[in-house]
C-alpha cells in the first residue's frame, strides 16, 4: 500500500471528524451504512484506490453521494481512502 | 443500588460489630427508627410529571440526556443505547417512557423518571426510526437492513409484526418516513423500491398493506401533516413530493410541487433533509428545496408554491414555533454553524443566529417560550428566547445531535 500523503496532525484531526461525523449522516458514524454503503475495511477490500478516491471528489452520478472536492483536496480524499482501508480512526 | 438497601447492609454490618445482647435490642428497637430516619435523608423519590421533559441524543457516545426545560437543566445520563449516529425518538401516551431507535437496529425503553433503560433489543442490523401508534400500544421501526418495519408491543419490545419491504421490482428495499397515522395505521416509503405503504394495524398481528407502486425515484423521507390528513414524501431521484390523501387512499398517490427538486440539475446535497418536523401551520407547507438554498413555501390546501425564500444553506430541518408564526431552520455542511428564522407574515428572513459549529438540530418547547439548539462540535445545547432571540441557557453535552421533548407523545405522526 502506498504511504499517505503527509497531512498535519491537525488537518488529520479534522479529516477524521468529518468522515465520523459528516460522511457519518449517510454512511453511519461507525460507517457500518445507512442510507449510504458501509465504507469498512471488509466492503471496500476489492473496491480500486483510484475509484473510491474519485467518488469521494466527483461523487457518483445517479445516488445521492455528492462530489466533496470543493471542501477536499486530492491527497486529502486519498489519505481518507488509505484510511477507510485499513480501518478508519476514532474521533477521540 | 437504592440508598434503602445501601443503609440496610451497613446496619447489618455495624450490628456484627456489637455483642450478642445489644444486638437483639437494636434489632427489635433501634433498627427500624434508623430506617425511618434514613429514609428521610434518602434521595426521596419526588412525585413528578414528565411534560417538562425530554432527552438529547449524545451520538458519539450513545446516551442520552434527560432534560428537564422548566430549571433548564439535565437531570442525568443514561449510557448503554449503542450507535445513534443516526438517531430519533418516540414517546409513550403518557410521556414517561422514550423509545431511542438507533442506528445499529437497537430499540430500547427509557424510563425518563428512574433515568434507566427498562427493556432493549437489537431488532435489526440497520435502522432509520420510527413511529408510536395512536393507541399508545405499538411502536413502529423503519429499517433499513434488513429492509422493512418491524411492530413491537410498548410494554416489554416484545415482536409483533415484521412486515419486510419487498417492492414490486421483487427486491427488498430501505424503509424510510415512517409515521403513524389515525385509523390505528403507520405510512412510510419503500427507498430503493419508489413505493409508499399504508399499514392497517387494526389486528396487530395481521397487518393490513395499502401498496401504491411508482409514487416517483428514491423517496429520502416522508411527513404527515399536523392534523394526520396528508403524507408526504420527499423524491430525491426526482423533482417533486409524492403525496398522499388519507381520507382517501382510493385516489392514489398524486404528484404534486414539481418545483421542489433538483430540476436535473444534480446539484450537489451535502445532507438529506429531514421532512419529520417541517413546518405544516394549516395554512402553509414549508418545505426544503432539495440541493438548493431555499425554502418553498406551498399552499396547504393546494399543494401549490406560493413563494420561494433565499436561506444560508442547504436546509435541513424547519421547525415551526408552536405559534406557527416562524420558522427555524438549520443547515446542511458546510453552512451547518448557521439558524435562521423565518417569519411567515413578511415571508422574510428575521434573524441569523450563530449558535455554535455544526448546529444538528433544534426544538421548541410545547409553548414555545424556549427553543433548544444542539451544537454537534462545540458539545452543547444553547437555549434561546424565540421571542427576543435572547440566549437564556447553555448545557454540556457530548456530541448533541436530536433533542425530544415529551410534548411530541401527543403529536401524531411521532
Amino acid at each position: 500500500m502506498a504511504d499517505s500523503p503527509h497531512l498535519s496532525l491537525e488537518r488529520q484531526r479534522e479529516l477524521v471528524s468529518f468522515v465520523r461525523q459528516d460522511c457519518g449522516s449517510c454512511h453511519g458514524m461507525r460507517l457500518t451504512g445507512g442510507l449510504g454503503p458501509a465504507l469498512t475495511p471488509d466492503a471496500l477490500k476489492d473496491k480500486p484506490i483510484a475509484a473510491l478516491i474519485s467518488t469521494i471528489l466527483q461523487g457518483r452520478a445517479g445516488t445521492p453521494m455528492p462530489p466533496w472536492n470543493k471542501f477536499l483536496s486530492e491527497s486529502e480524499a486519498t489519505w481518507i481512502v488509505d484510511g477507510l482501508q485499513k480501518g478508519f480512526p476514532d474521533a477521540r | 443500588m437504592d440508598c434503602k438497601k445501601v443503609f440496610l447492609m451497613r446496619a447489618k454490618r455495624k450490628l456484627m460489630q456489637k455483642s450478642m445482647a445489644i444486638r437483639d435490642i437494636i434489632s427489635r428497637l433501634a433498627l427500624p427508627l434508623l430506617v425511618t430516619a434514613s429514609l428521610v435523608g434518602c434521595a426521596t423519590p419526588t412525585l413528578r410529571g414528565t411534560g417538562d421533559l425530554g432527552v438529547v441524543i449524545e451520538r458519539a457516545t450513545g446516551s442520552v440526556q434527560i432534560l428537564d426545560t422548566t430549571h433548564r437543566s439535565s437531570l442525568g445520563k443514561v449510557n448503554g443505547l449503542g450507535d445513534l449516529s443516526h438517531a430519533s425518538v418516540s414517546y409513550s401516551r403518557d410521556g414517561r417512557y422514550a423509545f431511542v431507535f438507533g442506528r445499529d437496529g437497537g430499540l430500547s425503553k427509557v424510563d425518563l423518571l428512574t433515568q434507566s433503560i427498562t427493556h432493549r433489543v437489537i431488532q435489526a442490523g440497520n435502522s432509520i426510526g420510527g413511529a408510536i401508534s395512536q393507541d399508545g400500544k405499538l411502536i413502529a421501526v423503519a429499517n433499513y437492513e434488513p429492509g422493512g418495519v418491524r411492530i413491537f408491543s410498548v410494554d416489554d419490545l416484545t415482536p409483533i409484526a415484521d412486515i419486510p419491504a419487498v417492492g414490486a421490482n421483487g427486491k427488498r428495499s430501505k424503509v424510510v418516513g415512517l409515521v403513524d397515522a389515525p385509523g390505528r395505521r403507520f405510512v412510510f416509503s419503500l427507498y430503493d423500491a419508489g413505493e409508499i405503504w399504508v399499514a392497517d394495524m387494526h389486528k396487530p398481528q395481521q397487518p393490513i398493506l395499502h401498496k401504491f407502486t411508482d409514487v416517483g425515484k428514491e423517496p429520502y423521507d416522508g411527513m404527515i401533516t399536523s392534523d394526520g390528513h396528508f403524507y408526504a414524501a420527499g423524491l430525491f431521484g426526482e423533482d417533486g413530493v409524492a403525496l398522499l390523501d388519507l381520507w382517501n387512499l382510493q385516489a392514489g398517490v398524486k404528484r404534486t410541487l414539481v418545483q421542489v427538486g433538483r430540476h436535473g440539475e444534480k446539484l450537489p446535497v451535502y445532507k438529506m433533509p429531514h421532512l419529520e418536523g417541517w413546518a405544516t401551520t394549516g395554512d402553509l407547507i414549508v418545505l426544503p428545496g432539495v440541493g438548493q438554498h431555499e425554502i418553498i413555501l406551498a399552499d396547504q390546501n393546494t399543494w401549490q408554491e406560493v413563494a420561494r425564500i433565499p436561506v444560508a444553506g442547504q436546509p435541513v430541518f424547519a421547525i415551526a414555533r408552536p405559534d406557527n408564526r416562524q420558522v427555524w431552520i438549520n443547515f446542511a455542511f458546510p453552512d451547518n454553524e448557521t439558524v435562521q428564522v423565518l417569519d411567515l407574515p413578511s415571508r422574510s428572513i428575521v434573524k441569523t443566529l450563530k449558535p455554535g459549529k455544526a448546529v444538528l438540530h433544534l426544538e421548541f418547547t410545547p409553548r414555545g417560550d424556549q427553543v433548544w439548539v444542539s451544537a454537534r462540535d462545540d458539545n452543547r445545547i444553547d437555549i434561546y428566547d424565540p421571542e427576543t432571540f435572547e440566549h437564556i441557557g447553555r448545557l454540556p453535552a457530548d456530541k448533541p445531535s436530536g433533542i425530544f421533548f415529551t410534548s411530541r407523545a401527543n403529536r401524531t405522526g411521532l
